[in-house]
């Protein structure tokens, strides 16, 4: 009675991930937009201090979905991991890339070693001096690591809004459009009728590049709602994506 | 405790329950603090050393200045030295005594409180700031009684009272806040008395320059160690106001125009004996 049914590596393996997958899938998504002047991160999140869009460091941001108190570690992990990264070298020597590795390696030691793999996804992303020069990181649960251009989504539906982020997203767009493509696709809904998200509901930040040295900023509900209600003309040079009629009445 | 995997954040990273950069580095690494490191015995060798900042509170904030001399016994070290800093977004430090030493400790401050920043998604009050500050020097404690020792003036804005408010220290952690103005290093007693008669309530950020200025002028006329501004080299000393909308440092050519008034004041009066 006492001794354990074999179990397969294989099996092992598939269960931790389902496990993990099953976890995350419960969370409301983020979606992490490249626009000319930054990276735009947002989702929603009625709460103003439990944050899931962070800043790390001068140019890097952290978003992160599933268990608040998993990522709530890792982002203090990673945001000592800069610090003491700047305050022995120097502050240029911060990257997003040494991050993401030291984050891929914790997340699958645990997935590997631990009884529970953490139920968490996350994206780090640096803000360059030029959209060429950006980067965005994507980290799953096992530490696998995926170098994204442009537009990532995670958490609930993530494959769903992926697919309305690639039909929608185009380079150059600016942050106006960014941001209401943003909205759209967090109210969008697989089965049903696409939600109209308030401003008071979500959570948004920018790593700006123009900003002199620390890039990161929030976006408050009054100035989303600015935003939001920007008439869509303005972002007639961004391409074809972005005008939605359902959010230039709201 | 199994070791830490390699390429792994280290443990000590995930450590909750402290929002200070210090803390984490003492449970880290503690020899990358100053106050980790053993001193051998001996004398230390000459080092530059950083001298005169004045700070003065006016209608809105508080202004903070330095010369731009460091020295190291009767030589000059730097003529271009920066004394002045911000330490975040909404308060300011000067720094006097051992340089080398100085600047780190502004570094370490101001990476503290980035870090509380970060971590916790709001700012330290200023009382906070200025105790965080203290904490740091009396850890310093030990280099102070080697001749190491770094005196430092913090000035901020306050953003729940509304005013600007300093604070100065001592070698061994004291902290005492200050009302209308301070001067600290070695040029500081004729800076004081010069702000004791220039000074007065109520005025306003380009008065309050002039008067930094001027104090900084009037110790440099009297104390070797204190560079005067060097119309020759366009050197002029660093002057930061920091008010509601946060620290700014005042520009080089604003600085020529206001030393030029100085002169000219110093000028008219002057008697060349």
């Amino acid at each position: 009675m006492t001794m354990p049914f074999y179990v397969s590596p294989e099996q092992l393996m598939k269960d931790r991930a389902d496990y993990a997958r099953k976890g995350i899938a419960r969370g409301r998504s983020v979606v992490v937009l490249a626009y000319d002047d930054g990276i735009a991160f947002a989702t929603e999140n009625p709460s103003r201090a439990l944050h899931k869009i962070s800043e790390i460091y001068d140019r890097i941001a952290f978003a992160a979905v599933g268990k608040y108190n998993e990522f709530e570690n890792l982002r203090v992990a990673g945001v000592r991991y800069a610090d003491l990264r700047g305050y022995s070298y120097d502050r240029s020597d911060v990257t997003a890339r040494g991050l993401a590795n030291a984050y891929a390696q914790t997340l699958g030691t645990v997935f590997t070693t631990e009884s529970k793999p953490l139920e968490v996804e996350i994206v780090v992303a640096e803000v360059g001096a030029s959209p060429a020069t950006d980067q965005i990181y994507r980290l799953s649960y096992d530490g696998s690591v995926a170098d994204e251009h442009g537009h990532v989504a995670m958490g609930g539906q993530a494959e769903h809004l992926s697919e309305r982020l690639a039909e929608r997203w185009s380079p150059g767009m600016d942050l106006a459009a960014v941001v209401r493509l943003a909205v759209d696709t967090l109210g969008a809904q697989v089965d049903g009728p696409d939600r109209t998200l308030e401003p008071t509901q979500l959570e948004v930040a920018v790593l700006d590049r123009t900003r002199p040295r620390r890039a990161f900023r929030r976006l408050a509900a009054p100035q989303l709602a600015d935003l939001l209600g920007a008439p869509p003309d303005d972002t007639a040079a961004a391409g074809p994506g972005p005008s939605d009629p359902a959010t230039t009445e709201g | 405790m199994t070791p830490d995997a390699p390429g792994a954040l280290p443990r000590s990273f995930h450590m909750t329950g402290t929002s200070s950069f210090l803390d984490f580095l003492a449970a880290h690494d503690p020899s990358l603090l100053p106050t980790g490191r053993h001193l051998p015995a001996g004398e230390v060798p000459a080092a530059p050393h950083a001298t005169t900042i004045v700070a003065l509170t006016f209608d809105g904030g508080v202004v903070m200045a330095g010369d731009r001399r460091a020295t190291a016994g009767p030589m000059i070290a730097s003529r271009h030295i920066e004394k002045v800093f911000p330490a975040d977004e909404y308060s300011a430090v000067g720094i006097a005594g051992t340089a080398g030493l100085a600047l780190e400790l502004v570094r370490l401050f101001q990476l503290e409180l980035e870090h509380y920043e970060k971590i916790e998604g709001s700012l330290l009050s200023l009382d906070g700031k200025a105790n965080r500050l203290a904490t740091m020097i009396r850890g310093s404690l030990g280099l102070a009684m080697q001749g190491l020792a770094v005196v430092p003036l913090f000035g901020g804005y306050d953003l729940d009272r509304g005013v600007g408010r300093m604070f100065s220290f001592d070698v061994t952690g004291g902290r005492y806040e200050e009302t209308d103005f301070h001067a600290v290093g070695s040029g500081s007693v004729f800076a004081r008395g010069s702000l004791k008669k220039l000074w007065w309530p109520g005025m306003n950020a380009s008065d309050a320059v002039r008067t930094a200025v001027h104090a900084l002028v009037d110790a440099a006329d009297d104390d070797s160690a204190t560079g005067g501004p060097d119309t020759l080299r366009r050197i002029w000393p660093v002057v930061a106001t920091v008010t509601a909308s946060g620290y700014l440092r005042v520009e080089d050519e604003a600085l020529a125009r206001t030393v030029a008034e100085v002169d000219a004041i110093r000028r008219a009066e002057g008697d060349p004996r």
